[in-house]
């Protein structure tokens, strides 16, 4: 909070306080403007909180602060403070092939997954902690030993090149593998170990064991990555030393090459031993052969579900030749019926045409051949006769029909000479005959 | 092996979009808000675009095109966002691509492909495609995308105009976190700038003279809290003014050596404004100024010189018009010019000299104006508005949006602002009774957003024994200082000067200074500290709350005990 520091100087207080308590109220404070504040800074925002979550200012800096406290825990993740034993602070730095970077820095817990900004503050707490000036200060001896090998690690851990030879040959960080036999949960021993020979991959990122829960697709997948290992790993940390006086380049070449010979060797160990740990795991692997179990049921599944289908389509068809025979039979038989209608009404349609036609002739004969009077001579008869014929081959069964109804009950020569008439200028209209064909109807 | 698994941090700028420069900001990780230039170097980026060919040009570049190809360049158009066609006032933008009326407000008809159909680009259109350019360049400054941005907007831009101005930016694939006003976002640059986390209670006045409008803010900074008290426009004054006063005044020497105006031609006023503008710029910075430039009008060259006096004569009027606009703005605030305590500059043409020793001038010398040619600290006057954004952009880059709408909901920001000043009566040594001191110690000034709380410490008594605090409303009053005599400051332990000097100095007018100090109006409550020894200090502490609940606590520092009292509030 902040106070500030006047240099003005209060009232001094009458002798006499006229007042019960220390304090006394006169008046209220004026009534306020509402204004708008605008929404913009810092003290804003602490306004908004405050307003929003209803604290009070005091409320307000106290969980502020106890938030503040808790981001700067958790900036810091796993203070740098592992304890110092007594045989690491005795190391001769001469021989910091053998030491262990991580621990002489106190970051032993990360190994390699320490960022390059946690050796860095690691290196700056150690340097504080060990350097030979405070403990010269301090009147301890002048030892700088194990500041030495402070600066030794350093060294190695913040080159990129160096830090990756000297993690190709960090044992403290493999996880071993599972013997054969183990029992147990297998993700849960064979996880760790992918996780750390993962560490040498140059391809990121690296597909892990996984778990029961794993796909198949990833399953091979993992498998493929770690049958096609590529891995950086080199061994240049445990070439012996090449002598560096100009005196005996022999010797000198010699340990070159058996340095290099002792590198390829062990790089080709190396890729052996990832092999057979990658060939354990496999052997191992109960998912594989649950996946072979499912892929069976898969194929089982599918055959059934084939012949299931197979059957369901030969019923079918049978079903459907069942039903084309049962269909061809009534179609027979109802054509057959229709044919015995057709000849029924043919033979009807035929007696009634010849009733018709015998009509017509009766109806001529009746008006006696539409002569005036007496006997018709026989050509008139023949005329006539040949007339009717002719109009009764013209007429359909329906129009003769007709006709014949028309003619039904006359006897007045006239009317049936009309009749007859009518029907033939009918089928004239029609343009079946012509009028010339007929000699006595139409006069 | 050096993955940091450090969160993934948001980008956020800060842009400052006006209607005649835009510019970008971002914050530093170690909290310093600087502007990016853009890929041609430029930090004020001209809010213009041209369509030339097939090619959209941006900034600068699009400026020139004004000389060449007027009918495609769209300039000016920031104001335009959100109004009817009969609203605007389209005289700035006679020299470019002329609005035209359109159902959604205003638009412009402009050739964007060679050859083609001219097609109607919406304001809308067009900020979003200047948004995006702006986020482009900020992208390519910075290296990463650009996850959202604060926007800087004049005090008199409307609801519905930032919402559009808000989805014009979404358009451009940038989300807009707030908009903020342009005084507020210059005031914060300052106020951020300052190492205390408890910033002063002062009264600014925030004058942005612009590129074709001049505006100006009343603010009270209260602990950091802002609230806009009175704001003034002029539509008619801004840079563009100042440089046609250069235009005129070049055009007629040039008609006295060559009988040609170049104010005739469109395209040598476009050529002459241009040079006109670097001309005014070097003015600032520089005693005299060159201006050249070839085949002006008539075929001519045109070479001249022009130096600051010449400047200042000829923008006189416009220098009176920004003093009116000072004082019209004090006035509706309802104060008095010497309760300014600081004024802000804002704006390209804040550069110009003469307007800020004309400033000066107006205010007591008590009130520090910040300018380049009055503070040589001041930050880039052009810049003010863009660090502002940028600021308030790193301030709530984490925020969920639905937090930065709560916390700018009208619910939270309107407060009730003390009517009167709140403080401590104080002790004036014996014999100096005079009335040109102040009477009392301000805790809470006027205008002070409640709740909020002041603490500060007092010499006790000289003489020890009881000590009264007597908590009063203050008002200020004017009272006149005679200038021969020694000129008081506020500064405790000052020498005072007899009541009789005052009364003296009432006839000469012209001489008279006025101080303005605190008096008692109202007296709230009395509360009495016993025994305090000698030399002892006294905290007292004053805390209003939302309900004007006035607490006191006073103690001695270092002691027991203390008193305490409230006085009830209000009830709302």
């Amino acid at each position: 909070m902040n106070v500030v520091a006047t240099k003005h100087t209060l009232l001094p207080a009458e002798p006499e306080w006229p007042h019960e308590s220390g304090f006394h109220i006169l008046e209220q404070l004026s009534e306020p403007t509402h204004r708008n504040l605008e929404p913009v800074g810092p003290h804003y925002l602490a306004h908004a909180r405050r307003k929003r979550h209803h604290r009070t200012f005091s409320e307000d800096d106290r969980i502020v602060a106890a938030q503040q406290a808790k981001n700067v825990e958790d900036a810091d993740p796993g203070e740098i403070s592992e304890p110092e034993d007594a045989m690491l602070l005795s190391r001769d730095p001469k021989d910091w092939k053998n030491q262990d970077h991580y621990a002489v820095l106190g970051i032993s817990k990360y190994r390699w997954k320490a960022t390059d900004e946690q050796i860095k503050r690691a290196h700056r707490k150690k340097v504080l902690k060990h350097h030979p000036d405070k403990k010269a200060a301090a009147g301890g001896v002048d030892d700088d030993n194990f500041f030495k090998c402070i600066q030794k690690a350093m060294e190695i851990l913040t080159d990129p090149v160096k830090r990756r030879q000297y993690d190709s040959v960090d044992e403290s960080a493999d996880v071993d593998p599972p013997s054969r036999k183990a029992k147990g949960n297998i993700y849960k021993l064979w996880n760790p170990v992918f996780d750390s020979e993962g560490r040498f991959s140059k391809k990121k990122p690296v597909p892990r064991f996984g778990d029961d829960k794993s796909t198949k697709a990833e399953v091979e997948e993992f498998y493929n990555f770690w049958y096609n290992f590529d891995s950086w790993r080199t061994f240049e940390y445990l070439d012996e030393d090449v002598p560096d006086d100009n005196e005996n380049r022999d010797q000198k070449r010699h340990v070159e090459r058996k340095n290099k010979a002792a590198r390829a060797k062990r790089k080709t160990e190396d890729t052996a031993r990832l092999r057979k740990v990658v060939d354990d795991a496999l052997a191992m692997d109960v998912r594989l052969q649950k996946f072979r179990k499912e892929e069976k049921l898969q194929k089982d599944a599918k055959k059934i579900a084939r012949e299931a289908e197979e059957k369901r389509l030969a019923e079918e068809a049978k079903k459907k030749a069942e039903e084309d025979a049962r269909r061809k039979e009534e179609e027979e038989a109802a054509l057959k019926a229709s044919k015995a209608d057709a000849k029924k009404a043919k033979e009807a349609a035929k007696n009634a045409a010849k009733k018709n036609k015998r009509v017509l002739r009766k109806g001529a004969e009746d008006a006696n051949y539409f002569h005036a009077d007496g006997a018709a001579p026989p050509d008139v008869i023949t005329n006539v006769l040949a007339d009717v014929e002719l109009l009764i081959t013209k007429l359909d069964n329906e129009e003769l029909d007709a006709v014949a109804k028309k003619l039904a009950g006359l006897k007045v020569s006239e009317e049936i000479k009309a009749v007859l008439a009518d029907s033939v200028r009918s089928t004239v209209s029609k343009g079946s005959t012509a009028e010339g064909d007929f000699k006595i109807l139409l006069k | 092996m050096s993955d940091s698994e450090e969160p993934q941090q948001k980008t956020v700028i800060g842009i400052a979009f006006g209607n005649s420069n835009s510019s970008i900001a971002f914050t530093s990780p170690d909290g310093k808000a600087e502007v990016i230039a853009n890929e041609e170097g430029d930090r004020q980026i001209p809010s213009v675009l041209s369509y030339v060919g097939d090619e959209e040009y941006h900034g600068a570049q699009a400026k020139s095109h004004l000389i060449r190809n007027p009918k495609n360049t769209v300039a000016y158009f920031r104001d335009f966002i959100g109004k009817s066609f009969a609203d605007i006032d389209p005289t700035y933008a006679h020299s470019s691509a002329h609005p035209i009326q359109h159902e959604t407000g205003v638009a412009f008809s402009v050739e964007e492909k060679a050859g083609a159909e001219p097609s109607t680009l919406t304001v809308s259109e067009i900020t979003t495609r200047h948004i995006r350019r702006l986020k482009e360049s900020a992208a390519d400054f910075l290296g990463k995308t650009i996850d959202g941005c604060v926007i800087t907007v004049p005090t008199d831009f409307s609801e519905a105009q930032r919402k559009l101005l808000s989805e014009a930016s979404k358009a451009s694939g940038l989300e807009v976190l707030q908009i903020i006003q342009e005084p507020v976002a210059s005031l914060l640059a300052y106020t951020a700038r300052e190492e205390t986390s408890h910033p002063a209670d002062k009264t600014v006045l925030v004058l942005d003279i612009g590129g074709t409008r001049t505006d100006a803010a009343v603010i009270a900074s209260r602990g950091g809290l802002f609230t806009l008290l009175a704001t003034q426009h002029d539509y008619e004054l801004g840079g563009r003014h100042f440089d046609d006063a250069l235009v005129d005044h070049f055009s007629k020497e040039f008609i006295k050596k060559h009988k040609v105006d170049p104010r005739e031609n469109e395209r040598s006023l476009a050529k002459l404004k241009l040079e006109c503008e670097a001309t005014k710029k070097t003015l600032s910075l520089s005693n005299s100024a060159q201006i050249s430039i070839e085949s002006l009008a008539g075929g001519f060259d045109f070479h001249s010189t022009v130096n600051r006096l010449r400047f200042d004569l000829l923008s006189k009027k416009l220098a009176d018009q920004i003093v009116g606009l000072v004082e019209s703005v004090v006035k509706k605030a309802g104060m008095d010019l010497t309760d300014i305590n600081e004024v802000i500059l804002a704006g390209g043409t804040s550069h110009t000299p003469k307007i800020a020793s004309r400033i000066q001038q107006l205010f007591p010398s008590t009130t520090a104006v910040q300018a380049p040619s009055t503070n040589p600290n001041a930050l880039n006057p052009s810049e003010l508005s863009a660090r502002g954004a940028a600021i308030q952009a790193s301030l709530i880059a984490e925020f969920e949006a639905e937090d930065i709408e709560q916390s700018t909901h009208p619910a939270v920001t309107v407060t009730p602002h003390l009517a009167k000043a709140i403080g401590v009566v104080i002790h004036s040594p014996e014999g100096d009774e005079g009335k040109a001191e102040d009477k009392v110690y301000v805790f809470l000034d006027a205008e002070t957003a409640v709740p909020a709380r002041r603490t500060a410490t007092f010499v006790g008594t000289q003489v020890g024994g009881d000590v009264l605090i007597r908590i009063v409303e203050a008002k200020k009053e004017s009272v006149d200082v005679t200038p021969p005599k020694e000129v008081k400051e506020k500064v405790e332990g000052a020498d005072e000067d007899d009541e009789d000097d005052d009364d003296d100095d009432e006839e000469e007018e012209e001489e008279k200074v006025i101080k303005r100090v605190t008096e008692v109006e109202k007296v709230i409550a009395e509360a009495l500290l016993k025994d305090v020894k000698k030399g002892q200090k006294i905290e007292v502490m004053l805390n209003v709350a939302g309900d004007l609940t006035l607490t006191v606590t006073a103690r001695v520092v270092g002691g027991k005990g203390g008193i305490r009292g409230t006085v009830p509030g209000r009830a709302l």
